[in-house]
């Protein structure tokens, strides 16, 4: 009755090149800004190439345009193939890959301009802001109308998790923006003071709980078993950490205001929400890991599997380093500090760029009808590299923050500061050379990536339609 | 904080943390029939995906359980559920204070030693200079430079140049209470020409090779405009922060695009009161460290009083107060 219907896969391949052309282009701009923390130089007196304009440029183009095109592309994937339903409106679909691509290529053209809101990873002004909403908006209905027309009774786990970063992403990316436009690339906030920071924070927090975290556990959840041939480890632990890491990171923002302008009781509720956290988050890691238990010796012949299996552990490790950097004695020597940095990079590096790389491998032969990539020894490869890369990264970051940390609060028996701020600077000099070989060694691994995917593509040149698959107890 | 805030606060807290407890005690065990280890829930996704449904990881329980009964004593003993204060009644203003006077009480007896000293004596004090080049350090350099000899629009400290007094005083003065300069913009007054006029004046004042007939056109202009703060021979005026146009030291450019855009469009000059961050004590040392490198502001502050020469321009005359508007 049904074998006349097929996947809507376009908008998928379409979404899953992009992930690797924007995660080259965000690296690089990465690679570009660690490069002149070490030698200021290469700004060369151009504005629109000033660290102060790349930078949110490097943090936008990797969260939204590498991270997002990767979930747009899995999450499309995911939902047809675990619902056993082609796309609702697949028009509507195509309409969020272009203007989602259109966000990007606007983002890229503003933010070096100097149009920004000031909000970190908001700086987006209120015009792509609107057409985000409207993107945002078309892909719920894709999701959640695919959903509805599912053929099976239960929703897979993994929908749970794209289902809660829709929604979620909607309210904070719809509330933290509202704005009053001055002119066409100008708009101010409509919170005042503290209570700005206070929602910049919840929303900031909350992009790192439901972009860079829900969205790649729904990934995780259909990729690992897939890719590992195994059942999911635990039905019971996917609901008790999907409802207590969703119900629980809504209040962690506030730890990045510890001793801050922020009320003392909000601070508080920050570090106890984030102590919470660190359970539930660990739920997911124990979830995958344990998914593999049975197959462990995939992980010697299968590089897609090790990608996805470090990610995890890269997850459990920054899922561990966040809460105890929440808690006000930790933070007061970590805030400010490049172990920030580190840790921020041990999530998206090690986490999301993994897993999303990893997704993306298992993805492409499984769309194309191949029986591979082109080559396993490439995935190797860029496996080996990438890791060296992350752990050079945040070692160099995890030494240059504690230094800074110990430095900026030495003081003299007479009362002063044992060190200028200069001092510190000099102190962590060599390890943002140490930073910046990681993030070469990084994008190195992207481009052996970009080379696999491209011979993959031209080994499916008459790829057809992949007919939509019966149920198993319809 | 109104008490209805307080309950919102408290009960939606409360209820969350409460939520995850019941969700754990509700899931830990299997009811009904036993699952089986190797037994999946009987649920099928896209052909092949499907789903044990082991216990809980009993460490990951526990570890789940102790962060909650860590944060609701917490919650009990700090402030966080809105309006209540928690029972050690801790704040972070209040441990800010208590820690800056347990800091200061430590300090008493040092800076005691210095109250008594003027200036001059700090200034030939090694412990006094010590602490006054960490305090120079970590609160100056950021305008004037590690070696504070400044950079463009932030004075050069080092040099005889003094825009608002040199004397320790007025040193002092500076640091404290800070200062700001405001020349106004004369562009609309002078029109273009009027403006060239007056910079090549201006640039001639300080002996550089400009052509007569301008300088002439801009004397007349100078005169009637700029001596009321830079003084008829253009040597400034340091009760009103007006700087010296005659010594070669510009603080910001003696070229002449530089020179005509201060013309054409005023200066402002700001430096922070520092006496509220820093405190009198800190301020005397600091302001003693900078003197140390002028042994001739020092000698001449150290000569008894009817050796002291007459009255130069501003030197003896501190300059207090605010120049008048």
């Amino acid at each position: 009755m049904s074998g006349t219907t097929f996947y809507e896969d376009r908008v998928i391949r379409q979404f899953a090149v992009m992930t690797v052309v924007w995660g080259i282009v965000g690296m690089v701009v990465g690679v570009l800004i660690a490069a002149q923390l070490y030698w200021p130089a290469l700004n060369f007196d151009v504005e629109w190439l000033s660290y102060g304009r790349l930078r949110p440029l490097h943090t936008n183009a990797v969260i939204f345009a590498f991270g997002g095109c990767g979930i747009f592309a899995t999450s499309y994937y995911i939902v047809q193939r675990t619902c056993h339903a082609p796309l609702f409106a697949p028009k509507l679909a195509a309409f969020t890959f272009w203007g989602w691509q259109a966000v990007i290529v606007l983002a890229a053209i503003t933010l070096p301009l100097g149009m920004t809101q000031g909000k970190e990873y908001a700086e987006l002004e209120w015009p792509i802001d609107l057409l985000i909403t409207l993107v945002w908006v078309a892909y719920g209905v894709v999701y959640f109308g695919t959903i509805v027309k599912r053929r099976v009774r239960h929703i897979y786990v993994a929908n749970w998790f794209f289902a809660a970063f829709i929604i979620t992403i909607a309210i904070l990316h719809v509330f933290n923006s509202l704005a009053i436009p001055a002119s066409p690339w100008k708009s101010y906030s409509v919170y005042p003071g503290a209570v700005d920071a206070m929602v910049q924070w919840w929303y900031g927090h909350n992009a790192v709980g439901f972009f860079l975290t829900a969205a790649f556990l729904g990934m995780m959840y259909y990729f690992i078993p897939k890719q590992a041939e195994r059942p999911v480890y635990s039905y019971r632990l996917s609901v008790v950490h999907f409802w207590a890491l969703i119900s629980i990171y809504m209040w962690a923002g506030p730890h990045h205001l510890q001793y801050t302008a922020l009320p003392d009781w909000a601070q508080s509720l920050g570090m106890v929400f984030s102590l919470i956290l660190l359970a539930p988050s660990w739920g997911g890691m124990i979830n995958g890991i344990m998914t593999l238990s049975g197959a462990w010796h995939k992980l010697r012949t299968d590089p897609v599997i090790k990608f996805m299996i470090v990610s995890l552990s890269f997850y459990g490790m920054s899922t561990f380093e966040g809460p105890m950097m929440s808690i006000k004695t930790v933070n007061s020597l970590s805030h400010y500090t490049d172990w920030t940095i580190g840790h921020v990079h041990s999530g998206a590096l090690g986490w999301v760029a993994m897993i999303t790389v990893g997704c993306i491998y298992s993805l492409l032969p499984r769309l194309l009808a191949l029986p591979g990539m082109y080559s396993n020894r490439l995935i190797e490869q860029h496996f080996w590299v990438h890791t060296i890369g992350v752990v050079l990264y945040i070692a160099s970051m995890w030494i240059a923050g504690l230094t800074q940390g110990l430095m900026w609060r030495a003081t003299n028996p007479d009362g002063t500061l044992t060190y200028t701020f200069v001092e510190s600077l000099n102190a962590t000099y060599p390890y943002y050379l140490g930073r910046l070989v990681g993030g070469v060694l990084v994008v190195v691994g992207m481009l052996i990536m970009a080379w696999n995917v491209w011979k993959t593509f031209q080994m499916a040149r008459d790829a057809r339609p992949i007919p939509v698959a019966a149920p198993a107890h319809a | 904080m109104t008490l209805g805030w307080t309950l919102f606060i408290t009960i939606f807290t409360v209820a969350n943390i409460l939520a995850c407890f019941w969700l754990l005690w509700w899931t830990r065990k299997r009811r009904g029939e036993p699952v089986s280890q190797t037994e999946t829930t009987g649920h099928v996704w896209d052909g092949d995906l499907t789903e044990y449904n082991k216990p809980l990881p009993k460490w990951w329980l526990n570890l789940f359980y102790i962060t909650i009964v860590f944060s609701l004593a917490y919650l009990v003993l700090y402030p966080g559920l809105g309006g209540f204060a928690g029972t050690l009644g801790w704040s972070s203003s209040a441990q800010h204070d208590e820690d800056a006077r347990i800091a200061e009480a430590r300090l008493e007896p040092l800076f005691a030693r210095f109250r008594p000293m003027d200036l001059v004596e700090l200034a030939r004090d090694p412990e006094a200079l010590r602490i006054g080049a960490n305090v120079f350090a970590a609160n100056c350099t950021t305008c004037h430079g590690s070696d504070g000899r400044g950079a463009r629009g932030f004075p050069n400290l080092m040099d005889d140049s003094w825009q608002w007094g040199g004397d320790p005083d007025a040193v002092l003065t500076t640091i404290l209470e800070g200062r700001t300069a405001a020349m106004p913009g004369w562009g609309q007054l002078l029109g273009e020409q009027g403006v060239t006029e007056v910079t090549v004046y201006v640039q001639r004042l300080s002996g550089q090779q400009v052509d007569p007939a301008l300088a002439a056109a801009g004397r007349a202009r100078f005169e009637a405009v700029c001596i009321a703060c830079h003084g008829i021979d253009g040597k400034g005026n340091p009760a009103l922060g007006a700087p010296d146009l005659t010594d070669g030291v510009w603080l910001h450019g003696g070229d002449f695009a530089s020179i005509s855009n201060a013309v054409r469009n005023g200066l402002n000059g700001h430096m922070p009161a520092h006496g509220p961050i820093l405190g009198k004590d800190r301020s005397r040392l600091v302001a003693a460290w900078v003197l140390s490198h002028h042994p001739g502001i020092l000698a001449e502050a150290s000569r008894p009083a009817d050796e002291a020469a007459p009255d130069g321009p501003g030197l003896s005359e501190p300059p207090t107060s605010r120049p008048a508007p």
